[in-house]
């Protein structure tokens, strides 16, 4: 059967559910919460409809800079951290018999689809001072007591990278099974070991992929927002973080609803930027 | 030397995605209600808790009823709305497919937040099936993404044949299209099912304060007390997690559906 356009509107029927479905509980939501963005703020968690940008203003405060310029950071150090540990795992896993490779992929996904509320009770217990991993260096004879490692800035790092690393490894995956063997061959017969080879022929040959990874692993770890509640202090909450506590514990939807538009913007501008990446690779 | 420097990297990466899970478990069968590794004393009893404490059990069945109909809600929504982007010339009906993709892209709070807003506007917020609604929305990116992908590996030359012989499109579709795409379905339908299982966001921001998913449980646990039954629940999502995506490597081509070329394309 050819491709061809739709002639009558019945050719269309396969499209009436799930376009509606898309518009009224994705698009029209979104739009709700652009409108609400704007709404004045009543006291006792009610809003009306107005037209105020009083939401927005608040932005300009130092302690809501210092929020956006927090999350912006930790979310560029997960994604750095990411790469820099995924890249050469990928790139290895990509060597591996079809079989183990299988075997990594169930367990990644595995790590990746636990719940963000999992991942802190877990890391929170490794770091607890009567569980954690700090009781195993006590028996080891490494450490004299056993010491609590959340909350702090560490704990919060850590938990993330390991929620976003499978992540980084399936985003990386696809590029790196692709990439052409005979690029790294051709430097192994040239004389290069191959660590230098790695670094020389095949980060240079894979920089788009990189940026483009590191653009959509940063935009994931922006979007954690349990974990630095769970593994941290109050001073390392997150745009996320911020949102969904002026939504729902100070019932402040208008404001809640402004962060988050601030926030597509942000996320939106760096997809927009991915895409331009990636063309120009293509084009290369 | 090389070699041992990459088993040495494969064995580092391994031990840290595993050692929380380790130390979870190792927590999960202490005998007492204590916080303790390595564990005191052995004991099944708090994977036991899950099913005959009445609310880690109601808990558990809410998340499993939200997940297995939001999942086939996702798959809905998705399955002709792939097939019609495959089947028809109409560019401007990908709109439809970045609009199935951009919840999966934008951080969940956006969603989340969306959703909240919407439904307390219209009146249904707390309602359960409203959450049904937000995950199949969320996730209805997975079933899109590997049911776009088993369309694309259809060949169309089958159709062709099946309707030169006289075959209406519904036939067709039946009993031509339907087999193929089968195994992307399940996996789609596995995907969006155990993230829908393990989703915090959506579910709290829209019925968080009616109806109790095991995230939900096991959030406000940490926040009011804790029970070793959090590790064992933990225990026991890691393993459902692994069993599907073990089942789909089985019966599906798990590399191809993660965007690597398929065994005979090498």
């Amino acid at each position: 059967m050819k491709r061809e356009a739709p002639q009558s509107i019945a050719d269309y029927g396969p499209l009436f559910f799930p376009a509606g479905m898309l518009l009224v509980f994705f698009v029209v939501p979104f739009g709700t919460m652009i409108a609400v963005s704007f709404f004045q703020r009543q006291q006792g968690g009610f809003y009306t409809p107005a037209f105020v940008f009083s939401n927005y203003e608040r932005f300009l405060s130092a302690f809501f800079g210092g929020v956006l310029g927090f999350s912006l950071m930790l979310a560029v150090t997960v994604a750095v951290c990411c790469v820099v540990l995924a890249l050469p795992f990928t790139y290895l896993l990509s060597k591996l018999p079809r079989r183990l490779q299988v075997i990594w992929l169930v367990a990644l996904l595995s790590v990746l689809s636990l719940s963000e509320v999992i991942i802190g009770f877990a890391w929170s217990t490794l770091f607890s001072r009567t569980a954690g991993i700090t009781n195993i260096l006590v028996q080891l004879g490494l450490m004299k007591q056993a010491v609590a490692l959340s909350p702090s800035f560490g704990a919060v790092l850590t938990g993330m990278v390991y929620q976003a690393l499978p992540y980084t490894v399936l985003v990386l995956y696809p590029a790196l099974v692709r990439l052409d063997p005979t690029l790294m061959e051709a430097a192994r017969t040239l004389g290069s070991s191959p660590v230098r080879a790695f670094f020389n022929v095949l980060v240079p040959a894979l920089r788009n992929t990189i940026m483009a990874t590191l653009i959509m692993v940063f935009i994931f770890a922006l979007g954690s927002y349990l974990l630095p509640q769970i593994l941290g202090r109050p001073q390392h909450w997150t745009l996320s973080v911020l949102i969904t506590d002026q939504a729902i514990y100070q019932s402040n939807m208008p404001f809640a609803a402004a962060m988050a538009v601030f926030l597509v913007l942000v996320t939106l501008g760096l997809v927009a930027l991915t895409l331009l990446i990636g063309r120009k690779g293509e084009k290369a | 030397m090389i070699t041992a420097l990459r088993r040495f990297y494969f064995f580092a990466i391994g031990l840290f995605l595993a050692l929380p899970l380790i130390v979870v478990a190792g927590v999960s069968v202490n005998a007492k209600q204590t916080l303790a590794f390595p564990p005191q004393g052995f004991s099944l009893g708090w994977y036991g808790e899950i099913f005959l404490n009445p609310e880690w059990r109601s808990a558990l069945i809410a998340s499993v009823i939200l997940a297995t109909t939001s999942a086939a809600l996702a798959v809905l929504i998705a399955l002709p709305l792939a097939w019609f982007l495959w089947r028809r010339i109409a560019p401007w009906a990908n709109i439809f497919q970045v609009l199935g993709i951009a919840p999966f892209t934008l951080p969940p709070v956006i969603t989340a937040l969306g959703l909240l807003t919407f439904w307390a506007t219209t009146g249904f917020y707390g309602q359960p099936w409203t959450a049904v609604i937000g995950h199949a929305i969320f996730f209805v990116t997975l079933p899109l993404v590997t049911l776009s992908l088993g369309f694309s590996s259809i060949d169309r030359s089958f159709v062709e044949a099946a309707a030169t012989m006289g075959a209406s499109d519904r036939t067709i579709f039946r009993t031509v299209i339907l087999p193929l795409i089968l195994p992307y379905l399940v996996s789609g339908y596995a995907f969006a099912f155990v993230l829908s299982l393990n989703e915090y966001i959506v579910a709290y921001m829209t019925v968080g304060f009616t109806l109790e998913t095991l995230p939900i449980k096991i959030f406000n646990a940490l926040r009011y007390g804790y029970t070793p039954t959090m590790a064992s629940v933990t225990i026991l999502f890691v393993a459902t997690a692994a069993i599907i995506f073990s089942l789909v490597a089985k019966f599906g081509d798990l590399p191809k559906l993660l965007g690597a070329m398929a065994t005979d394309d090498k």
